[in-house]
């Protein structure tokens, strides 16, 4: 990459040297007075609302009719870096979830804008992969959809099945994933996200689902990927592994930015607030 | 520290900051969520192949691995489709006025109207089917459509294995002519691949199309004439038309595909300029399908 770029004439002493692209300390993620409005349909939701009412939406094909707006997130804004594991926080409905999708460029903001480098992988309890398909066929599939050749998925295939922890009990990745228990298909899922190098990685409450020894390599893992200079998005409900993985937390309440900080910081001023 | 307030954040020590937009600039970062260039896209999905290709064959594999017959239902389902429609349209209705082979005519012109309904079913389906696939990872999600397009085309060629035993059974000789279907099933296979972007865009935004569409590709069938001559019953029919029964796509690839075949359906009985109307077609409907799907594609998934 290029040399780096002059810093501002004031930078102020104390500032280290500015970070040249692709270096540890550039930013990756830049979320610019952020605000997503959710739109939620009447009431009885997409199928409901009985066959007339759907019918006079579908006609007068008004967007917004009986919808309901959910300010979900208002008004954040950031810069995460390079080899930075960010943790979010904030008690339940307080927008972390949303904040995530919406750097994943999956919910469009309503104002403000979210820049990255290159594209985020967004990482859900709910993201399922092909349900009918084998847990092998998943694998393979997930490593091609993430751009990889078909020789390095080769490659990569028994430390993905390795790290799932999948066939610890058996031979589980030759059957179909329905019949895997949400855990299992939560790790699995994780395994193959986790296989690929991120620019972004953004975890949402996936680790939660799997067993100690998971949660040890799945945190090795995250480690990893933050020395490769990738920046780590995880929301949890469980202070300590955001304290064990995270250098910085950003602590969310009702859609507003309460704390940006060292994680340790930002985690006891939570649950001092929460202590109650 | 019950009172918190919000603080800096420690990676960023107070300087004039450059806006947010400046420094996006600077380190080449992207607004979350926009659409690459066409051309970028287009890479981007001759990239995806080896993903298109293992997509199209674990779909192919899935459809019928919870019957007990397996994949034997590829070559069960043509063979009944054929049976039902001789029945009903042979043997009960006897639409076979004016067509000399009535049998292959028939029977070609349900597997190939079959192709392409089936591939824009399938379209209809490919991104609103797949929204755990398009929410956890990220690809060019032309990927979907065009890779179910490819299962058909795979099915097709199946089909057509047993579309040549019917009709040798049925007295036609194999010849070079038959090297004709070849061209014909590519030009049908662009078409449906188009078709399929572009149905998968609007499945994607409307619901209740997957509803809708078998009614509509009902009612495009009745018009192509896959059980009658268009030639017999639209003799008497006002030019305009007959013009517009010669243009239908779907009745052009069921002619071709009846003159690659049948020695009786000659040059006479394709309608004028059949292969150009058909070239242009599917060069027509594959890119403006896929320009089309392209339109939308930071859509894709989003509630």
């Amino acid at each position: 990459m290029a040399a780096t770029e002059g810093s501002t004439a004031t930078a102020s002493p104390a500032a280290p040297r500015e970070a040249g692209p692709g270096e540890p300390g550039a930013p990756t993620v830049i979320v610019d007075d952020l605000h997503v409005v959710y739109r939620v349909r009447g009431a009885a939701g997409r199928a409901g609302g009985g066959g007339p009412a759907a019918l006079l939406r579908a006609l007068t094909r008004r967007k917004g009719a009986g919808a309901r707006e959910v300010h979900a997130v208002r008004g954040v804004s950031f810069t995460a870096r390079r080899g930075e594991a960010i943790g979010l926080i904030g008690s339940n409905g307080s927008g972390k979830s949303t904040l995530l999708r919406a750097i994943a460029g999956l919910l469009p903001p309503e104002s403000g804008r979210v820049y990255t480098d290159g594209q985020p992988s967004l990482l859900g309890v709910n993201a399922a992969l092909m349900n009918d398909l084998s847990g092998e066929r998943n694998v393979v599939l997930g490593c091609l959809a993430m751009g990889m050749a078909p020789a390095e998925v080769r490659e990569r295939y028994d430390g993905i099945v390795d790290f799932s922890g999948i066939n610890d009990k058996g031979d589980f990745i030759s059957l179909p994933m329905r019949t895997y228990s949400s855990g299992m298909a939560a790790r699995l899922r994780f395994a193959i996200a986790a296989a690929r190098d991120h620019d972004v990685l953004l975890i949402d409450e996936a680790l939660a689902t799997g067993d100690r020894a998971f949660r040890r390599r799945s945190e090795k893992r995250i480690k990893e990927l933050r020395e490769k200079a990738g920046t780590v998005f995880l929301v949890s409900h469980s202070n300590k592994s955001i304290r064990d993985t995270c250098d910085r937390a950003v602590w969310l309440e009702r859609g507003e930015l309460v704390m940006d900080g060292p994680a340790g910081e930002v985690v006891d001023a939570y649950e001092a607030s929460t202590a109650d | 520290m019950s009172t918190p307030e919000p603080s800096a954040a420690a990676a960023a020590p107070p300087r004039p900051e450059p806006s947010a937009a400046e420094l996006a600039a600077r380190y080449g970062l992207k607004a979350s969520g926009a659409r690459p260039r066409l051309g970028r896209y287009l890479a981007d999905v001759w990239r995806h192949r080896h993903f298109i290709d293992a997509f199209a064959r674990a779909r192919a594999s899935a459809k019928y691995s919870r019957a007990n017959l397996g994949r034997l239902w590829e070559v069960g389902t043509p063979l009944l489709n054929a049976a039902v429609y001789y029945l009903i349209f042979g043997l009960l209705l006897q639409t076979d006025r004016g067509v000399e082979d009535f049998v292959p005519f028939l029977v070609t012109g349900v597997f190939v109207f079959t192709f392409t309904q089936a591939t824009v079913l399938a379209g209809v389906r490919a991104v609103s089917g797949n929204l755990g696939l398009i929410r956890a990872l990220h690809f060019p999600r032309a990927s979907l459509p065009i890779a179910l397009a490819v299962v058909q085309v795979r099915q097709m060629a199946v089909t057509m294995g047993v579309l040549l035993v019917i009709v040798m059974a049925t007295g036609q000789v194999p010849q070079w002519n038959w090297l004709l279907a070849l061209p014909a099933l590519l030009l049908q296979s662009l078409f449906n691949t188009g078709l399929a972007l572009a149905f998968a865009r609007l499945g994607a935004k409307v619901s209740d199309l997957a509803q809708l569409m078998p009614f509509v590709m009902r009612t495009w069938m009745y018009a192509s004439g896959v059980m009658y001559s268009i030639a017999v019953m639209a003799a008497h029919a006002p030019a305009a038309v007959r013009v517009l029964l010669d243009l239908n796509p779907a009745a052009l690839y069921i002619d071709l595909m009846r003159f690659a075949l049948i020695d009786s359906f000659t040059a006479a009985d394709l309608p004028p300029y059949a292969w150009g109307t058909a070239s242009a077609w599917a060069a027509a409907v594959l890119v403006a399908g896929f320009v089309y799907f392209w339109k939308a594609e930071e859509s894709y998934g989003r509630d």
